[in-house]
């Protein structure tokens, strides 16, 4: 057993890692999907949507052929219309709520539909924004991440000079670097930072870090105002003996090195287990088998029940010949000469409902061992607590506090995504971004 | 099982589905692959003067991705040569002795040239003629065809002709353009036409390509009217029909019912509503000829279901069931009922009323999903919220009479009873 890497061929690496939800091939596919849409009023799909897109309005568009207006349509309301139709986890949001579930017909394939209007407004550089003239007002924006780069875009639209600060080398945020590349590639993930910032009036600079290249106080006395969309991205510690070994890896670091480099240069175990049922972890235990792992288990302390991720995530996982561990939860991490062989857990059962309504797991006493040679730890991320103590920012265990109207404890610190939420969908950052602008312009007078 | 065959002036075929005078029955092959696939009849295409078509000369209206709601040509009668048809007519009918072989004429607007026609065409042996007084393109402007069904006077001139000199039964087609089809239908009954058919074509312009901005069909940048048919005619050919089948003088002969038909369910309304038997084309230029089969299963599947033995204890019997609106019992009163386990909470029955009916359809807001109930009090019962509702038996309208008694809009006047306030 060994942790290596070039385990594949280039074709198998590049079938492995195609698009797992293909876009409609020909206008006469798509049109058969959106005239099936009733064309609900009030529509569930979208109330269902974070960002509120009007989806039977895009949707009409499509059938009427005016696909310019359809991706206006998607993009007014969220600006990342085009990535969110390829990462939204659609079956707990609009597809989820679609009216046809409720006569058990197939949902209406809102995201392909959607992915549809968008990939070519993004492709052909459609301008389907007019920024208004200059309001002489400077906006600092930490993160271009969704809520960083829809910030951003809101801002700009008004007349706004926006320039955003990004400690990574791309922008994108999770959507670059902590996504399975099966769903978006880094090159959609640019094409679509590219076409977001063409509205102008936005500059970004990367490898900025808050807290080590600038500060908050520089960018309180240089800007108008600032808004802090800096995500989480601490991995979670087990705090189990044996999580220094060789083999122990954080899930956010192995999503990050399939991003950033060649698929043959990732290395990955023969025997993986990977603890956790969040997206991260589907994501990782998914891309470990395509990266060529022989065994992938993901181990989970709960049941199916409680697991966080989606059905459909669930089933990406077994397709892919994962192994699910239920119930058991990591005791120990066994290794020889430093590296990791074995994972023991504890098995579990479900005990009285929590303060959330889960039931928690309570240990039964007895062990299971699983033979390791990598583990692959996601078992939730943390926000950058240090660094909103540092800065005095109020928080709430690392997680920002802010009013009604996105306003952090500092005067003209506005704040919003996963910084303040701890970390939810990609379309939940692109509504805090709007929220955070819309803040803004009325924080700097420029609207009531 | 039932006997679905018929008889119509004489003329017996095993089913009463025709192919009407068309593209579909303007040859020899296209026939006999008709009655192989079953078909009772054809209307062999019109027969006349030399023409000579353009290309292209069809085209259609789509709706909501569904192709060819509404079809229109603008090709004119058979362009072949006389003789060449004569000569397949004759050699169908012996091929398919049971099958029903009409042939529709236009002739030039002379007696010896109607003569001569009906002379040449009787010797093929077919078993009756239709005459094209509906044709709305190209001959039109020759005098022919809907010239001829549009003017009373001209079209009953016309039978007259044909009817000295035809030995077997002649069929009289209406033309749809004209503001009644009433008055021509007379003349021709009057001037001793055996039977009548409807619809023809609808004057129509299909669409327009908007890259190029020519109407549609594009014949090297122009067009021209064309005749319209397929589904989206059929309520308006019924509707004809029924006059036709009202009106003392035309309902005392047989009629062949044309326009829109694509099922076995469009045929009995046609049936119910008059026609003898049933003529098609569109449905067939669209999928072929084997749609029959479906349409004589389906028939005679229904006539068991209702008791009924064979065509004649159906056809005509919703005639009577079309009134004046004056007749109409005012005191009938529905109210529409939402079924909460079948609802979807589309949200359809609710904005089509509150923005374009009587706002009479509550709405409970939820997250997703609203509720939608009735205001019965408010609901007039005009059925648009169980039209616009996507699911089967959801919206339902429940009888709740104002009064008892029939009362009509002529006794409502009588006894000054008062108006609606809302």
């Amino acid at each position: 057993m060994s942790i290596t890497n070039n385990r594949l061929t280039p074709s198998a690496y590049e079938q492995n890692f195609s698009d797992i939800h293909p876009p409609f091939e020909t206008r006469d596919a798509a049109l058969v999907e959106a005239n099936r849409c009733l064309f609900c009023y009030d529509a569930p799909c979208m109330k269902s949507c974070p960002t509120g897109i009007d989806v039977p309005k895009f949707i009409k568009q499509i059938t009427t052929d005016n696909i310019r207006g359809s991706a206006h349509t998607i993009l007014s309301a969220n600006i990342m219309g085009g990535g969110c139709s390829k990462v939204c986890p659609v079956e707990k949001l609009c597809e989820g709520a679609c009216v046809y579930n409720l006569m058990d017909e197939e949902a209406i394939p809102i995201a392909k539909l959607q992915r549809y209007s968008t990939e070519k407004a993004i492709a052909q550089k459609w301008k389907l924004f007019e920024r208004k003239p200059g309001n002489g007002k400077k906006v600092a924006v930490v993160g271009a991440g969704p809520a960083g780069l829809s910030c951003a875009h809101g801002l700009a639209r008004e007349g706004t000079e926006v320039t955003i600060y990004e400690k990574e080398s791309k922008g994108g945020g999770l959507m670059t670097y902590g996504i399975a590349a099966y769903k978006v590639t880094p090159e959609f993930c640019q094409e679509e930072l590219d076409y977001i910032i063409s509205i102008g009036g936005i500059s970004v600079i990367y490898k900025q870090e808050l807290g080590k290249d600038i500060t908050l106080d520089t960018l309180c006395k240089e800007y108008d105002a600032v808004y802090l969309g800096f995500g989480v991205g601490l991995a979670r510690q087990l705090s189990i003996p044996g999580e220094h070994l060789d083999g122990v890896v954080d899930a956010i670091r192995f999503i990050y090195d399939i991003r950033t480099n060649a698929y043959a240069q990732v290395s990955v175990g023969d025997k993986v287990a990977v603890i956790g049922m969040g997206m991260t972890a589907i994501d990782a235990a998914t891309q470990a088998r395509r990266l060529g792992a022989k065994e992938v288990t993901l181990v989970y302390r709960r049941t199916e029940e409680e697991m966080p991720c989606t059905e459909e995530e669930l089933s990406i996982a077994k397709q892919d010949g994962c192994g699910i561990t239920w119930l058991a939860s990591p005791k120990e991490i066994i290794g020889v000469n430093g590296k990791a062989t074995q994972l023991i857990c504890n098995r579990m059962q479900l005990g009285e409902p929590d303060a959330g309504g889960r039931r928690s797991p309570v240990d039964t006493g007895e062990t299971i061992t699983l033979e390791v040679d990598m583990v692959i730890k996601a078992a939730g991320q943390m926000p950058f607590e240090t660094l909103a103590n540092n800065d005095h920012l109020a928080n709430n265990n690392g997680k920002l506090l802010i009013s009604d109207q996105c306003a952090t404890n500092i005067k003209g610190v506005f704040a919003g995504g996963d910084c303040v939420n701890g970390g939810k969908e990609v379309v939940d950052a692109v509504q805090a971004g709007k929220d955070g602008a819309k803040a803004i312009l009325r924080y700097l007078q420029l609207t009531t | 099982m039932a006997d679905i065959s018929s008889n119509f002036l004489g003329i017996r075929s095993p089913n009463p589905f025709w192919l009407a005078s068309a593209p579909p029955t303007d040859k020899k092959i296209n026939v006999l692959r008709a009655f192989e696939a079953g078909w009772g009849g054809v209307v062999w295409k019109t027969l006349g003067s030399q023409v000579k078509n353009v290309s292209s000369r069809y085209s259609a209206v789509d709706y909501h991705g569904s192709r060819v709601m509404g079809f229109n040509n603008i090709e004119l009668i058979s362009d072949r040569p006389l003789e060449l048809n004569l000569r397949e007519i004759a050699e169908c009918v012996r091929l398919f002795p049971d099958r029903a072989m009409i042939v529709s004429l236009m002739a030039d607007n002379t007696k010896e040239q109607w003569h001569e026609l009906i002379q040449k065409v009787e010797d093929t042996g077919a078993h009756g003629f239709e005459l094209n007084f509906g044709c709305p393109h190209g001959m039109t402007e020759r005098g022919m065809g809907a010239a001829v069904g549009q003017d009373p006077e001209i079209a009953r001139m016309v039978v007259e002709w044909v009817m000295e000199k035809a030995t077997i039964p002649v069929i009289t087609k209406l033309t749809p353009n004209v503001h009644s089809v009433v008055p021509t239908g007379k003349a021709a009954v009057e001037a001793g036409t055996h039977a009548l058919s409807l619809i023809n074509t609808i004057q129509s312009v299909t669409g327009i390509d908007l890259d190029t901005l020519v109407p549609n069909p594009n014949v090297a940048g122009k067009s021209v009217f064309g005749g319209y048919c397929g589904p989206a005619v059929k309520p308006i050919a019924l509707k004809m029909l029924t006059t036709i089948s009202q009106d003392p003088v035309t309902s005392r002969v047989p009629i062949s019912g044309i326009g829109g038909i694509s099922t076995w369910k469009d045929a009995v309304e046609f049936m119910l509503l008059g026609s003898a038997n049933v003529q098609v084309c569109t449905a067939a230029m669209k999928h072929g000829f084997r749609i029959v089969e479906d349409m004589c299963e389906g028939l005679n599947n229904w006539m068991d279901e209702k008791g009924f033995a064979t065509l004649n204890d159906f056809i005509g019997k919703s005639v009577e069931k079309i009134t004046h609106w004056e007749d109409l019992d005012i005191n009938y009163h529905i109210v529409a009922n939402i079924n909460q386990d079948k609802c979807i909470h589309c949200g359809l029955c609710y904005i089509a009323c509150e923005d374009t009916s009587h706002q009479s359809i509550n709405l409970d807001y939820g997250k997703p999903y609203n509720t939608y109930t009735i205001k019965e009090e408010e609901c007039v019962g005009c059925n648009l919220c169980k039209l616009v509702c996507p699911v089967a038996d959801c919206i339902t309208m429940v009888e709740e009479r104002k009064g008892a008694e029939y009362l009509n809009w002529k006794e409502f006047q009588k006894r000054g009873l008062p108006l609606n306030d809302h």
